[in-house]
């Protein structure tokens, strides 16, 4: 055939015709465009019904409510509970990530044993006869004091089967992270006598004075002080920050004072001094209830001048007499200690300097004051039965005698041995001050035993671990804590089947009772956790699992309280960094990020996604220091350099942040983790416990250690 | 009373507390959450790190200690473009209609069957608000669980951003139209950002609605595109006529002065003149 120009057009357009008419053209394009983007790979999340379920949330103190979304019974999404008395709505974005730590494929799905350097699949059965052999060897030999256990917290039924447990078997070694809350109830004991715990009224509070206390970088009970932070300027209250940097909360405070770290306690007796210079506290307070008040006026007025204060802490005399007339002539001013998120303890004398500032204005038992609160009691627990083993081990003294879990594992690398650890949501290997050492104290330790559910770098030293569930998987009470004044005792309830062969810790702990010799089995009566929980709550267990928590009234302590202020005078001595300054002539202070987890909770991938690139940058992290100090060690933004205390030294970056007292540098806790299985949080940045050391508080003997000496240079 | 926008429609807007916003970061996990964004090992090159909403840390650049800091949220602004028709920086560039403005709601919708990636709309967004998707979304295995069925999972390829938790919008019309209701109440639709801030620093509305909070706090002007007549508020780059539907409010100045461009001796002009429209 013969391809002429009329048809070679003809066919051409009868072609472009019959392609413009047929549907498979159509078609085609459509599937192909269907089909580019339909990679097997995206997930489809499948739909159902929708429903929400109430709980309690219980990865840090505050104990928020939560509400979970959840799709044909899988949860999808964590809200906050709007009608709930803590945080009415509010939620933090470590609460939001609850969802990550459910599904995460890095936690541990079965119970493990060490085999030479790896761990290895084990069944319950098979976990809980090792674990229970073993303390019974232990006891068996005489050693039931050597067995130490350390919880994120004393309150609550499963730190209380623990404790139980270890009574039990024969041992008080017990032991929870040293904290703002221990040093409070410290301070108050020494101050008023008799135990109780601090609650802090913010809420009605017009003046804040804050020593470090980082109200929005997740202290005490982080949503519920955010809450009332925000409301600040509604209610007509001052917040007054006091810290050698730029922190948010001091960005949202009304006043910023930067005081060199270090000279909080001389600050607040400064201010003190001026306030009974010019007669501007509760005489009549002061009068009633307080002993060695003259002693202490004259030793203030003596030694803490303004114009002395002014040349310890860098901060101008006309300031210190300014903040102490604000403070004096405020209706319900407080004093507030404990820094960044309150999770180190501190020194007794700054939080005794602090508190004294309450007691002169006479804000003590007051709305808007603070509280001295009595310990919690809803617990009702039966008598422990111990047997002559227990009695006589549990007489022992305990291998740390103040109760500080530095303390204990200082103690451990020296003559007093642990035989047998066991670990309950902590993380000492990490968290703790020096924790190089600690690491190495735990690898000496006989037998280990871990109840987390993720690898975290205490439990990659145990020899047992017996896999707990997570939230959402787990029933727990939640105790009130974190220095509120009203309580608030919430339930965590599970609303998902677990995913994983996990227990939780107190049905583990009841088994391990009964696989045990002796009396041990005897105190611990309850087939189950659930019915432990709901035995030992007593009264309270019907308000807990109706409405998810028991709220107290907030009403203040009755029945007027005494005030030693001679104790104040007596504790005089600084709690000094560790170095000489002559060598490390820079502070390095360790800075609370409220988007970094630090402590025994590891960072979600959400969280860490959250972390600006001055903090995290690749898989370093940047240190925050002044521009003048840049200038002085010859380094720009961005630089490598090379940070060394006594302790050790890192590699990092430098950020510049005009924010930050010159001299100072800064350092994010809660990164550096050492995790395997999960790149998305682990193997980023440095872990600032490597380069800090704890140093022992003379008064409460608890780790005061809020700085090191440190110096940086070029890498 | 309905100003502009004919009729019923209604305008979604969102007003951000600057001064309330204490930077802890709620919102970005609440939207991510909620939205089904992935997150991959290393997300501190920022510049594609998928943050619908993401809050900014402004400095008033002062030495210490007179040095001050804010957080500053930004989702996606939704703006109405020049006179408020519709016309958005983004919405004007797109060549496949994959992104769009809604005019019943005020939303600029972004549809990822139909984005072909050639991130026009980056380029002309003037507040970086959206994000490519260079690689596929992966969650480790097990965490897929925790995906929302309201909001597809994007693929490589396509651009994504705020949307303003559109899929609440439309569960509450829903909800509406079973209960055989016309309107939806303020607290019926709210962003999941709005709802989690712990600081209750955004507020989230109808700001054709004088009822609504967004409405007086701001106090819109309907001759101005919306301007705001309440001297604290401002919106971000206002000079480019983009009109957006997030405010923001600080007492200041130094931040309000962040949330624009100007040249020296500019800012005092206009500082105390909120009132006057367009120039």
């Amino acid at each position: 055939m013969k391809v002429d120009r009329r048809s070679f057009l003809g066919l051409g357009l009868g072609a472009a015709a019959g392609v413009a008419v047929t549907p498979a053209t159509w078609k085609l394009m459509d599937d192909s465009s269907i089909w580019t983007q339909n990679w097997p790979w995206t997930p489809v999340p499948p739909a159902g019904e929708a429903t929400y379920d109430n709980t309690v949330c219980s990865l840090c103190p505050g104990n928020c409510g939560i509400m979970v979304r959840k799709i044909d019974g899988r949860p999808v999404k964590i809200e906050g509970r709007s009608d709930y008395p803590v945080n009415a709505g509010g939620v933090c974005l470590h609460g939001i990530s609850a969802i990550q730590y459910l599904y995460d494929p890095s936690r541990i799905k079965a119970p493990l044993k060490r085999e030479n350097d790896t761990f290895v699949e084990i069944t319950w059965d098979e976990a809980l006869d090792m674990v229970a052999e073993r303390l019974t060897e232990i006891r068996a030999s005489g050693s039931a004091d050597k067995i130490a256990c350390v919880t994120d917290q004393t309150k609550g039924t499963i730190p209380g089967l623990f404790a139980r447990f270890l009574k039990a078997t024969g041992s008080n070694n017990v032991y929870a992270m040293d904290t703002m809350e221990k040093t409070w109830e410290i301070t108050l004991e020494k101050i008023h006598g008799g135990r109780s715990s601090a609650g802090f009224d913010l809420e009605n509070s017009d003046f804040v004075l804050s020593f470090g206390a980082g109200l929005i970088e997740g202290w005490g009970s982080p949503v519920k002080n955010f809450k009332i932070n925000s409301s600040r300027k509604e209610r007509g209250s001052t917040l007054v920050q006091v810290e050698p940097r730029l922190s948010n909360t001091a960005a949202n405070a009304d006043v910023w004072i930067a005081a060199k770290p270090g000279t909080e306690a001389d600050l607040a007796l400064g201010i003190a001094g001026v306030i009974i210079k010019e007669s501007l506290f509760n005489s009549a307070f002061v009068t009633a209830s307080g002993k060695g008040f003259q002693e202490l006026a004259a030793v203030l007025g003596k030694n803490y001048s303004p114009e002395a204060v002014a040349q310890t802490t860098g901060v101008k005399a006309a300031k210190i007499i300014e903040i102490a007339r604000d403070f004096a002539r405020s209706s319900a001013p407080i004093a507030i200690a404990g820094r960044g998120r309150g999770m180190s303890a501190g020194s007794v004398r700054e939080f005794s300097a602090v508190h004294l500032l309450n007691c002169i204005v006479g804000n003590i038992n007051t709305k808007g004051g603070v509280w001295t609160l009595a310990a919690q009691d809803y617990e009702k627990w039966p008598a422990v039965e111990m047997d002559d083993l227990a009695t006589a081990a549990f007489e022992q003294a305990p291998l740390d005698s103040a109760g500080s879990m530095a303390g204990l594992f200082t103690n451990a690398g020296k003559e007093k041995n642990i035989e047998a650890l066991l670990i309950h949501q902590a993380n000492p290997c990490f968290a703790l001050g020096d924790a190089g050492s600690v690491t190495e104290a735990v690898k000496k330790i006989p037998f280990v035993v871990s109840f987390s559910s993720v690898m975290d770098e205490t439990t990659q030293e145990a020899d047992v671990i017996l896999p707990g569930h997570m939230l959402l998987e787990r029933l727990e009470d939640r105790p009130s804590g974190a220095g509120v004044a009203q309580r608030v005792t919430g339930l965590s309830r599970p609303v998902i089947e677990p995913l994983f062969n996990t227990k939780n810790p107190g049905d583990t702990l009841l088994e391990l009772a009964r696989k045990m010799e002796g009396t041990i089995g005897a105190s611990f009566p309850w087939e189950s956790y659930e019915e432990c929980l709901e035995a030992v709550t007593g009264d309270l267990w019907a308000e807990l699992s109706d409405q998810g928590y028991a709220a107290e009234t907030a009403t203040p302590p009755g029945g007027g309280v005494k005030v030693d202020f001679s104790f104040i005078v007596k504790s005089q001595a600084p709690v000094e960094m560790e170095g000489e300054a002559k060598d490390f002539p820079l502070v390095l202070v360790p800075v609370d990020n409220v988007r970094i987890s630090a402590g025994s909770l590891i960072s979600s991938p959400f969280a860490i996604k959250t972390v600006s690139d001055n903090v995290l940058k690749g898989k370093d992290l940047l240190v925050e220091i002044n521009p003048e100090t840049a200038r002085a060690n010859k380094l720009s933004h961005g630089d490598l350099a090379v940070i060394e205390t006594p302790k050790g030294k890192a590699t990092v970056r430098v950020n510049l942040f005009e924010g930050i007292m010159p001299g100072v540098v800064a350092m994010a806790k809660g990164l550096g983790h050492v995790l395997d299985n999960n790149k998305y949080v682990g193997g980023k940045g440095v872990n600032i416990n490597e380069l800090m050391g704890p140093i022992v508080d003379p008064v409460s003997g608890l780790d005061a250690a809020w700085g090191i000496r440190a110096r940086l240079s070029r890498a | 009373m309905k100003q502009d926008n004919h009729g019923k429609n209604h305008k979604y807007g969102m007003v951000i507390d600057l001064d309330k916003c204490t930077g802890c970061g709620s919102c970005m996990v609440a939207c991510m959450s909620e939205n089904n964004v992935p997150f991959k090992e290393d997300e501190t090159r920022k510049k594609d790190s998928i943050t619908w909403m993401r809050v900014y840390k402004l400095t008033n650049g002062k030495p210490f200690p007179e040095t001050e800091i804010c957080y500053m949220p930004r989702p996606c602004m939704h703006c109405g473009g020049k006179g408020d028709h519709g016309h958005s920086p983004c919405v004007s560039v797109c060549p496949a209609v994959a992104t769009d403005y809604d005019h019943s709601t005020g939303i600029v919708s972004q549809i990822y069957t139909r984005c072909f990636g050639c991130r026009y709309c980056m380029g002309a967004c003037p507040y970086h608000v959206r994000y490519f998707n260079w690689w596929d979304p992966k969650w480790p295995e097990g965490m897929e669980n925790y995906l929302s069925p309201d909001v597809s999972p994007r693929m490589r390829g396509v651009v994504e951003k705020c949307s303003f938790c559109f899929h609440r919008y439309q569960q509450a019309k829903d909800r509406a139209y079973v209960e055989e209701r016309e309107e939806i109440e303020e607290q019926e639709y709210q962003t999941a950002c709005t709802q989690a801030c712990p600081a209750g620093a955004i507020t989230f509305g109808d700001l054709n609605n004088p009822d609504h909070a967004v409405h007086q706090m701001v106090k819109p002007d309907p001759h101005a595109c919306g301007k705001p007549r309440n001297p604290k508020a401002f919106r971000l780059l206002e000079r480019l006529e983009t009109n957006p539907k997030v405010y923001y409010i600080s007492e200041r100045d130094w931040v309000r002065k962040a949330g624009d461009n100007y040249l020296e001796g500019e800012w005092e002009k206009v500082k105390n003149n909120h009132d006057k429209g367009h120039e």
